[in-house]
């Protein structure tokens, strides 16, 4: 199935929604911070936003692939909503691009943070979905 | 210029496609969790490429946005740590979480400066 082009086309679909949902997730959350900090005025709107979004699919999206290789049965299902669309909802290129964009020393907090909520995430999808199963 | 947001859409959609696709190819090719190492230095390398080039926003959502953010993964990469340290301990999954990190680092910023420095 994997190497199949019914599985390119699935893993294909799933990138472009994977991507759509990432870049739509980034533009709300850069939104909802600018228009909460909208009283500091637009110099200082742009360093504290940097990467929220990015942390908030990586975040999310770890969750949710623990969760589906714990229980999804059928290779199409992690061919499409796995590989596809949630490999390509959470990003790492962007969360390395964001850390040197915010610089040091905040950078590597930023880091921390991300790689210790992102564990923390996965780990509970993975227990959630492990939970009643082998 | 920008684009309209259903131009950015589609720009990032196509461009996330082929990211996926493409680092699907990887995974075939390699095997493991060294897969998603290989897609992550490479493309933390065209990312830093891509942001240092003088390109317009319409190349920067197909390109960055969507192909890179795509070709790279987190997701793959946080559940692939938490299984190595249940499997082989958390010195092992410590090993993979800062590999990646160094690994990506390194490619962005010697992607970006290659390109500043062709571009001067």
């Amino acid at each position: 199935m994997e190497r199949t082009p019914y599985g390119f086309l699935l893993v294909a679909l799933g990138g472009f929604l994977g991507a759509v949902a990432r870049h739509a997730v980034d533009v709300g959350v850069g939104r909802a911070l600018a228009a909460s900090a909208a009283g500091a005025g637009p110099a200082v709107l742009g360093d504290p936003l940097t990467g929220a979004g990015t942390l908030v699919t990586n975040v999310a999206g770890s969750f949710a692939l623990g969760l589906l290789l714990t229980r999804a049965s059928s290779d199409r299902l992690r061919l499409f909503v796995g590989t596809g669309a949630l490999s390509s909802f959470t990003t790492y290129s962007t969360f390395v691009a964001d850390a040197v964009a915010i610089g040091t020393p905040a950078g590597a907090w930023y880091v921390a943070v991300s790689y210790a909520t992102g564990f923390a995430a996965a780990a509970l999808g993975l227990a959630i979905g492990g939970r009643d199963r082998r | 210029m920008t684009a309209s947001p259903l131009l950015a859409t589609a720009l990032v959609g196509v461009g996330g496609a082929l990211g996926a696709v493409s680092r699907h190819a990887v995974g075939i090719r390699v095997e493991g969790r060294r897969s998603v190492l290989v897609v992550n230095a490479l493309g933390s390398f065209a990312l830093g490429a891509v942001s240092a080039a003088p390109i317009g926003s319409t190349a920067a959502l197909l390109l960055g946005v969507g192909f890179c953010g795509a070709f790279t993964t987190f997701s793959s990469f946080a559940v692939g740590t938490v299984r190595a340290a249940s499997e082989t301990g958390v010195r092992a999954a410590a090993t993979v979480a800062a590999s990646n990190l160094a690994a990506a680092l390194a490619a962005f910023l010697l992607g970006s400066l290659l390109v500043a420095e062709s571009v001067g």
